[in-house]
């Protein structure tokens, strides 16, 4: 763990996925000193990942947690502190900010905030209580615990289909429970979810409950058929949920401005609605949400607020940005 | 590296090693990403309670067992016993302070 010498800070960035990183990694270059707050889920959404196929400079791939480990000593080989904490409060309405972490209160010009997005639960309340217990958003995490059991995966996207692909090596079989009757997951996942023999489809039909509380453990699924309403009961040991993500906007309720799905609004590349105050990543991008956009965004975050701290930041961005070698 | 405060427990000696005192459990595995993150909380943890609170892990791979005993179906997972009796679960993440105020509870 880093020692902090200084509380006080020309920017301060929170998180520590690719768009934190890389705001790091440009701040520090820019002579910044930035510091870092990583964060509880420090790495980001790519550490729960396996090879990560589409970062680019990578032919070969690259493991999401070496890619992430790679940018962090990146970011720290120019001097960028990377503090272990998560942030509980910040406050945005004057300057300096100031920004709570655990007991400590750190102060900055310049705010950079790259949370991200984190798994999104069910909302059946239920699923958190067994969280651990047979419920899950993390396959490669707990995949494990099923081996040579019936498991199901609740979602249509690439992330559900990534887990139902990886779930079908350890699980006798996986079902796919989805809302719809067709999958938003890309054709290549599609495509190898499909043609796993042991991954069954479900189509138009939701999760209602998840039983067995008493028991403590995950013993089956109560589904409704969207169409007809009929409830129906599969019995499975686990559950994956990959419905998609939210937004990691909490700290900044009531004092950043955001869409009506909880991600902070930018303007001008990456302003929020408080001057001073930048976004990067997932916590301010629900439509591309890739690993290299994440990183360019927070190239973009710490470019402003360098411009920003040196009173060049124009109210248009009309201008050319130098190339920064 | 694992501080050496940290204990490592196994199936074999699990029963007789939370027995006695205040016993925070790792459960964990190499290949577990998150692990990986809670790991170096888990070590500060038994720096700063050393002498107040027995800290140890099991590894999941080696030892089936005692995870399927507790019903742990997810790691990083943590339990933490008073005199044999288990107390706290906590699965997944969680910051080092709200470690302490929950292990504070219980001594």
């Amino acid at each position: 763990m880093s020692t902090v010498s200084s509380h006080t800070r020309s920017v301060i960035i929170i998180g520590s996925g690719p768009a934190g990183l890389t705001a790091a990694l440009y701040a520090s270059r820019a002579n910044l000193k930035p510091l870092l707050i990583e964060g509880i889920e420090a790495g980001g959404q790519l550490m729960l990942t396996t090879l990560v196929e589409n970062y680019p400079g990578f032919s070969a791939g690259v493991m999401g947690p070496d890619l992430m480990a790679q940018m962090r000593a990146q970011a720290e080989h120019f001097g960028a502190e990377i503090l272990q904490g998560d942030v509980s409060a910040v406050q945005l309405s004057k300057r300096p900010f100031t920004v709570h972490v655990d007991q400590s209160v750190y102060t900055a010009e310049a705010l950079i905030i790259a949370t991200g997005a984190s798994a999104k639960w069910l909302d059946l309340g239920v699923d958190k209580k067994l969280s651990g217990r047979g419920v899950s958003t993390c396959a490669t995490c707990d995949g494990f615990f099923f081996k040579g059991l019936p498991v199901a995966v609740v979602g249509g996207g690439d992330t559900a289909m990534e887990e139902a692909i990886y779930l079908s090596k350890l699980a006798t079989s996986v079902t796919v429970i989805h809302r719809r009757d067709t999958l938003r997951a890309s054709k290549v996942m599609q495509d190898k979810a499909m043609s796993t023999p042991n991954i069954s489809f479900m189509w138009n039909t939701e999760v209602v409950d998840i039983k067995d509380l008493d028991q403590g453990k995950v013993t089956s699924l109560v589904l409704r058929d969207t169409r007809t309403g009929e409830k129906s009961e599969l019995a499975v040991d686990g559950v994956f949920i990959g419905i998609g993500h939210t937004p990691n906007t909490a700290l900044f309720k009531g004092q950043l401005a955001m869409h009506d799905n909880g991600y902070l609004r930018t303007h001008d590349g990456s302003r929020t609605s408080v001057p001073g105050v930048f976004a990067a990543g997932d916590v301010q991008d629900h439509i591309y949400r890739q690993a290299v956009t994440a990183a360019g965004s927070g190239c973009m975050a710490a470019i402003d607020a360098e411009r920003f701290l040196s009173g060049t930041l124009h109210e248009s961005t009309h201008e050319t940005v130098e190339a920064r070698l | 590296m694992a501080s050496e405060n940290v204990k490592t427990f196994t199936d074999a000696n699990f029963g007789e090693e939370v027995k006695n005192g205040v016993v925070l459990v790792d459960f964990w595995a190499t290949w577990c990403a998150p692990c990986r993150r809670i790991a170096p909380i888990v070590d500060q943890l038994a720096e700063e309670y050393n002498g107040k609170l027995t800290v140890a892990k099991v590894d999941i791979d080696e030892n089936p067992m005692t995870p399927s005993k507790f019903m742990v179906r997810g790691i990083p997972t943590l339990l933490l016993f008073k005199n044999g009796d288990l107390k706290e679960t906590i699965v997944g993440l969680e910051t080092k302070d709200r470690l302490a105020q929950m292990i504070d509870k219980h001594l």
